[in-house]
């Protein structure tokens, strides 16, 4: 079965954020992710869920090499100063090119 | 006299979160819980409302909402030029004192009625409109009267937050239902208060217990601030009920509210508004020092206060 090549960008960040994420992401032309509760440790400190904004999500998004660019560059620019955020882009294979 | 079972429960907590006892409730029931404090609470102002006209209590509105604005400008130069913070550092935490938490009232709330002194029904309109001036003025004392302040967008984090939705929610559906008609779900939201309560406080010292290494890490000037700020607050708080000529319960309140450091709104809106202050720092004081202590001793201290003002 033939399969294209695409970037996944996997976003571990503040929960509080979720909502304005998603606002900034739908600008940027991005029509689908997935968003998971996450926890863990980092240079943040501990991260749990004690109660719904103190905790961690993971978002992924899988999208072509442009759109990849240009959302990685704005979360740089928007949000990695002051805000708990990190992201690591990785190649992925979808079977179809025409969802993303 | 005997400590109220309900301050045992979070004496419980806590212990058991300082020992690393395997114990926490899911975070869905704890939202639950604090989802029909908010509730209840907001029913009783609610219903007291439907008894007396809203434009009577004005007076008191705007005295408390004046002492909103002071309690974070008290807060604020302490904690910038005593304790040395960055300013929004310091903004931050003043914001966070200026305002309240919904978990100190119910604990005073509790005490006040377990003594049998009474205190003014319309309490709970204090509460909402203590929420949120402090947060105004931490933005305001950073950013001055900026254009970049996107006002819009944050007032939808500050008003609608889940503690001020259900409060203003209950007190609306309180005071159009009256106190006949909440009758029928008074066994969900009124009759289990004190269980809800101690189940509440029981997580919220597994809580307070995990603040505790971060409290390490800042130091002792955060530990004093939030024993003491929440001290000379109560007496802002009591003075307040003085001139608004209060019960002595009212007092005891309305020194609580005064004292009492917001864990859930503040540090929302202060993540959105103030993204370079530091969400461990404020959280940490208030979380980890004010809320045992008024937990603990704070609330029968400010009885002892208000008496001995009155």
């Amino acid at each position: 079965m033939k399969q294209y090549s695409m970037k996944l960008i996997t976003i571990v960040t503040e929960s509080v954020l979720e909502h304005h994420l998603e606002d900034d992401l739908d600008k940027l032309g991005i029509h689908g992710y997935t968003i998971v509760d996450a926890r863990g440790k980092g240079s943040e400190g501990m991260r749990d869920d004690f109660w719904s904004n103190q905790g961690n999500i993971r978002i992924e998004i899988v999208c072509d090499e442009k759109t990849s660019d240009t959302v990685t560059e704005f979360l740089y620019k928007h949000y990695y100063s002051d805000y708990a955020m990190m992201l690591y882009i990785s190649d992925v294979s979808v079977l179809r090119s025409k969802k993303f | 006299m005997a400590i109220d079972p309900v301050v045992l429960f979070f004496i419980l907590g806590l212990s058991a979160g300082l020992m690393r006892a395997e114990m926490r409730l899911p975070s869905a029931i704890y939202e639950f819980l604090s989802v029909i404090l908010l509730i209840a609470i907001g029913l009783k102002g609610g219903i007291e409302l439907s008894k007396q006209p809203f434009i009577d209590l004005l007076p008191d509105i705007s005295v408390v909402l004046v002492m909103g604005f002071i309690l974070p400008l008290l807060a604020f130069p302490i904690l910038y030029y005593l304790g040395r913070f960055k300013k929004a550092d310091a903004a931050s935490i003043a914001g966070h004192y200026g305002s309240v938490s919904v978990g100190t009232y119910a604990v005073a709330a509790s005490y006040l009625t377990s003594l049998g002194i009474t205190y003014e029904a319309h309490m709970p309109l204090f509460l909402v409109v203590l929420e949120i001036p402090a947060i105004i003025v931490a933005i305001v004392l950073v950013r001055g009267i900026s254009k970049h302040t996107k006002w819009g967008q944050l007032s939808h984090e500050i008003f609608l937050g889940k503690s001020i939705v259900l409060l203003i929610g209950g007190l609306l559906i309180g005071w159009i239902a009256g106190e006949e008609g909440i009758k029928s779900i008074s066994g969900m939201f009124f009759d289990p208060f004190k269980g809800v309560l101690a189940l509440f406080l029981l997580e919220m010292g597994l809580i307070a217990a995990s603040q505790v290494g971060a409290l390490k890490r800042y130091g002792f000037f955060l530990l004093g601030f939030g024993i003491i700020f929440p001290i000379i607050s109560s007496v802002v708080g009591i003075s307040a009920g003085l001139f608004l000529d209060l019960s002595i319960g009212g007092a005891v309140m309305l020194a609580t509210l005064a004292a009492s450091a917001s864990y859930i709104a503040v540090p929302a809106a202060m993540r959105i508004a103030l993204p370079e202050s530091s969400p461990t720092l404020s959280l940490t004081a208030s979380l980890g020092v004010t809320f045992p202590f008024n937990i603990i001793l704070g609330v029968p201290l400010y009885h002892q206060i208000a008496t001995a003002l009155y």
